[in-house]
């Protein structure tokens, strides 16, 4: 049973919107959805929905008890997962794959702007026992230790870090979502935050929902002329203690990804992939992710991407839209950003520079203290 | 629904199960008693963690634990670390929906042999008051300034029931009465009470009229586990293999000051998924025991009419009758319930399904019911009285 | 055929007075929030503001919602309006607490309850209906245990314009109107 994606929306992508709740951002995201996906009805034309939040995100606790009515499931089969996006679409593909639902729809909103203390909210997700107590002021420092041990095992150099934050402007001024791209963007001009970061290497958050409806190949033609065919999907986790997690390289990246090539059936992912949408938001982890993802050698993505093999145009273009350096980190929606994106490239809708469009690869992080991953494969 | 229901490619059981002490405070930490309850449905099964492709983890509120991520978190003590795992969540109602997700992970062929892991531990958010963690469920803009406690909503939940069905209070305290001493014959209840009657119930302290102390699950720390299986894992694994019939779930609006509280649609939509699912037309007939989710004694009557095993109104009558209890006719939560051994939130409904997992093998030993079963059925229920997730199991 | 009785054995370690470290790390004051109102809801707070109780409604089903939102749950579309509800209507269910939001008991129970609000023009059913749910005002513990409350008619008592914030508490409960 083949899963396609056949409809796409999404809203938001503002440093603050102010004039919508979170709910109203759902409910516009999902009403683009539908009319991508030829005018579905949610009413009727749904078997179940996903939603994928966090109730500190949310300031709320069991927050899934609001994701029912704005995308048009009350009274419908509706839940939700503690993930990134990318995740909650890997759910709908094993729900569609087992024969029980023919459409599923997924769903993922983030408010960074409603939250007031968001580093002591994000310091919540480390060990209460081990680590929390430690209070870090900036708890980007955990990103910039896996930064300081990539680099220093794999030669990576401060340059290299460079031209990934100018590829990401320079990407990013062409993308009309990306609003924090800034082309001419010097990094080594922006002040350290967490050494080696700098304040060019770490993504700013955004507010955005995004709603993805995805169907059994029985019914996708009758949503969408062209959909596009999820042929793998995969996650892993690699440990929950930060302190025995693989600081020098995101094994959970290499794990989710091997998942998802297998199942799609892609050997050589460097030659049969022809572009990816990766989580970039630390400078450093679109290197690592490029290389996790098996495009590229262990170590060796920095060099690549100085020659310009994952530029626009280049021999496998990586985050033609900027990614989140240059569109923002919407919590769990980040996931869903990237594959709406490369959803938008395969069908057309965006004319990006790039030669083979008919096989994507995108991947989504949850950022620190996380060691998950999630990976999907499209084709056309 | 334009789903089919038919002749899946994969059919998928439930080949072990486990549970920790439910108590109101446990030492363990959340990860070491995920991991207790998981190791013991892995040696029930005969397997080890390697054997496992995937886990689905579920807990409730995160604001109990106080740990953000708290999936991230659990994925090492539920064995889920290296390997796909996932959080599901639908509030209270979370602890059946993980067997839930669990299928479809095996349904799909994806993943053959999976771990279902639901933990909660209410002991930590306990000053002021583990209540006061509720507070966060409310409507932020239009409910929370009220400064309201959840008791209120299922006191009024109870008392429109009560209303429209003329029920009494001594009707209702029967259910806790025969739940708390159901738990006798559970070696995890919190609440074991052989004694306890009507009385007690209706002497026990007033908390929102009309919920009294004894309506009331208490907080509990905990966890449970099951391994699911595709069909040839299950029959390698074992003889007695209990497979999963149905599967089904709904959420109703979130907005509940605008519905009938009375009657609990959003369990009847979710029981008609799952008996479509497993060609059940008659559940009254065809449901041998149930475990209805407890959390108050009136939500097993409440549930029990949802699910069609009592008409409208008719399950008080059916319980002062003693249909329900271990020996009657249709035995309702023979665990001992949530009111019995504890309300670990999604570890609570976790434990239902392991109930009747031993139930349906025959191996519930001082609480096997009386009558002869083939098919069993477990629902939970949460958010803003508005989540119901139903499953039914056959050997 | 009563064999052993599942689980066998659980595990868990039982405590009452901690004799090892334990520290307290206090999670609610440090998670704060700015909730984004909205469209609907930042309308309403207005309306409160103003001492009006304000509703959106759907021309396709027909529902008015209290409190609004801009979509229609039921039809999936943008709600066609606004429209001013009373600020009275019957109570539907209602209870007395004894305790707080912090589970102590409280001096004097209170009434809360959910109230069916008038609609100029329209009637519904009790299976959707425009309601709050508020503190009662007005009922004894005996109008509440006997059930009396149920149905009776209410009326939003209002703070002073001055004291309103556009807040749900800029009504002070729903009071019992006497016949």
């Amino acid at each position: 049973m083949k899963v396609g994606i056949v409809g796409v929306g999404w809203f938001g992508f503002q440093p603050e919107v102010v004039d919508y709740s979170f709910r109203e951002m759902m409910f516009k995201a999902a009403q683009r959805a539908y009319q991508d996906a030829g005018g579905l009805d949610p009413r009727s034309d749904v078997d179940a929905f996903v939603s994928c939040q966090e109730d500190f995100w949310e300031g709320i606790a069991i927050s899934d008890e609001f994701a029912p009515d704005p995308v048009g499931g009350a009274m419908k089969s509706v839940y939700t997962v503690t993930g990134d996006g990318l995740q909650c679409v890997g759910q709908a593909y094993m729900m569609i794959k087992s024969g029980l639902f023919d459409v599923v729809v997924v769903e993922s909103h983030a408010k960074p702007s409603d939250i007031v203390t968001l580093n002591d909210v994000m310091f919540f997700a480390t060990d209460p026992i081990s680590v929390r107590p430690l209070s870090l002021e900036n708890i980007h420092a955990l990103a910039a230790l896996e930064a300081r041990a990539y680099m220093d095992k794999f030669n990576v150099s401060e340059e290299h870090l460079d031209a990934v934050v100018e590829k990401a402007h320079k990407a990013g001024s062409k993308n009309p979502r990306a609003v924090y791209a800034s082309p001419g963007r010097s990094r080594p001009d922006t002040p350290v935050v967490a050494d080696p970061l700098r304040e060019a290497d770490i993504a700013k958050f955004v507010d955005a929902a995004v709603v993805v409806v995805l169907a059994s190949e029985r019914v996708a033609k009758s949503f969408n002329d062209t959909p596009v065919w999820v042929a793998g999907a995969w996650w892993s986790t690699e440990i929950s203690s930060l302190e025995l997690h693989d600081w020098a390289f995101p094994l959970h990246a290499r794990e989710a990804a091997d998942g998802a090539y297998t199942q799609a059936k892609i050997a050589d992912p460097a030659k049969e992939i022809g572009f990816a949408e990766v989580d970039n938001r630390y400078s450093f982890k679109e290197l690592q992710h490029i290389e996790a993802l098996r495009l590229a050698p262990r170590g060796m993505a920095g060099e690549l991407l100085a020659d310009g093999a994952f530029c626009p145009g280049g021999r496998l273009p990586v985050n033609l839209s900027g990614g989140a350096l240059a569109e923002g980190v919407p919590f769990e929606v980040h996931g869903l950003a990237r594959l709406s994106y490369a959803v938008a490239v395969m069908r057309g809708d965006i004319k990006a520079q790039v030669d083979r469009r008919e096989a994507a690869v995108v991947h989504s992080w949850r950022g620190v203290p996380t060691t998950t991953s999630t990976v999907a494969v499209l084709r056309i | 629904m334009t789903s089919r229901n038919i002749n899946f490619k994969h059919r998928v059981a439930v080949v072990g199960a486990g549970l920790t002490l439910f108590r109101s405070k446990l030492l363990e930490t959340p990860q070491e008693l995920a991991w207790l309850a998981a190791k013991q449905a892995l040696d029930e099964a005969g397997l080890t963690l390697k054997d496992i492709d995937c886990v689905v983890i579920g807990s409730a509120p995160d604001a109990f634990d106080g740990v953000h991520m708290k999936g991230e978190y659990l994925a090492e003590g539920a064995g889920g670390i290296h390997k796909p795992a996932v959080r599901v969540f639908v509030g209270g109602a979370t602890g059946v929906f993980v067997p839930i997700a669990a299928w479809w992970h095996v349904a799909s062929g994806l993943c053959k042999k999976v771990l279902a892991v639901a933990e909660e531990k209410m002991s930590h958010a306990a000053r002021p008051h583990t209540q006061y963690v509720f507070r966060y469920i409310w409507d932020p803009i239009v409910e929370k300034p009220l400064n309201p406690n959840l008791i209120w909503i299922f006191a009024m939940e109870m008392h429109r029931y009560m209303y429209k069905c003329g029920v009494k209070k001594e009707d209702i305290a029967l259910v806790s009465v025969k739940n708390k001493r159901n738990a006798c014959g559970h070696p995890s209840a919190q609440l074991c009470m052989p004694d306890i009657t009507v009385d007690d119930v209706l002497k026990s302290e007033v908390l929102v009229w009309p919920v009294q102390l004894y309506d009331i699950s208490p907080t509990s720390d905990g966890a449970a586990a099951v391994v699911l299986a595709s069909e040839e894992e299950a029959r390698r694994i074992t003889d007695t293999p209990v497979w999963i019939k149905g599967i089904g779930w709904t959420l109703d609006t979130t907005h509940w000051t605008n519905r009938d509280l009375a009657y609990p649609e959003y369990v009847r939509r979710a029981a008609e998924m799952a008996y479509r699912m497993a060609g059940i037309d008659n559940p009254r007939k065809q449901i041998d025991v149930a475990e209805p989710y407890d959390p108050f004694d009136y939500k097993e009557l409440h549930h029990m009419e949802g699910l069609g095993l009592a008409k409208k109104c008719e399950a008080p009558v059916l319980t002062r009758e003693g249909v329900t209890q271990r020996d009657g006719d249709l035995p309702i939560n023979p665990s001992g319930g949530l009111l019995g051994i504890g309300n670990p939130i999604a570890a609570a409904g976790l434990m239902k399904v392991a109930e009747i997992f031993w139930q349906l093998r025959g191996e519930a030993g001082a609480r096997q019911v009386k009558k002869p079963v083939y098919t069993g059925l477990a629902q939970a229920w949460g958010d803003l009285m508005q989540a119901g997730t139903v499953i039914v199991m056959g050997v | 055929m009563t064999g052993a009785t599942k689980p066998l054995n659980p595990r868990g370690t039982k405590y009452e007075r901690a004799d090892f470290p334990v520290f307290e790390f206090p999670v609610v004051g440090k998670a704060r929030y700015n909730y984004t109102t909205g469209e609907a809801l930042g309308r309403f707070l207005a309306g409160l503001k103003d001492g009006r109780i304000l509703g959106t409604y759907c021309n396709k089903c027909g529902r008015v919602f209290v409190p609004p939102r801009m979509y229609c749950s039921y039809c999936f579309r943008e709600v066609d309006g606004w429209v001013e509800v009373r600020d009275e209507g019957v109570v539907v269910t209602a209870v007395m607490s004894y305790i707080s939001a912090t589970r102590a008991r409280l001096e004097k129970p209170v009434a809360v309850g959910v109230i069916k609000l008038d609609v100029p023009g329209r009637t519904f059913d009790d299976h959707f209906f425009p309601g709050l749910m508020h503190y009662i005002c007005g009922a004894t513990e005996d109008d509440v245990k006997s059930m009396r409350i149920f149905g009776a008619r209410v009326k939003a008592k209002w703070k002073p314009p001055e004291q309103r914030t556009g807040s749900i508490t800029d009504i002070e409960c729903f009071e019992v109107v006497r016949p």
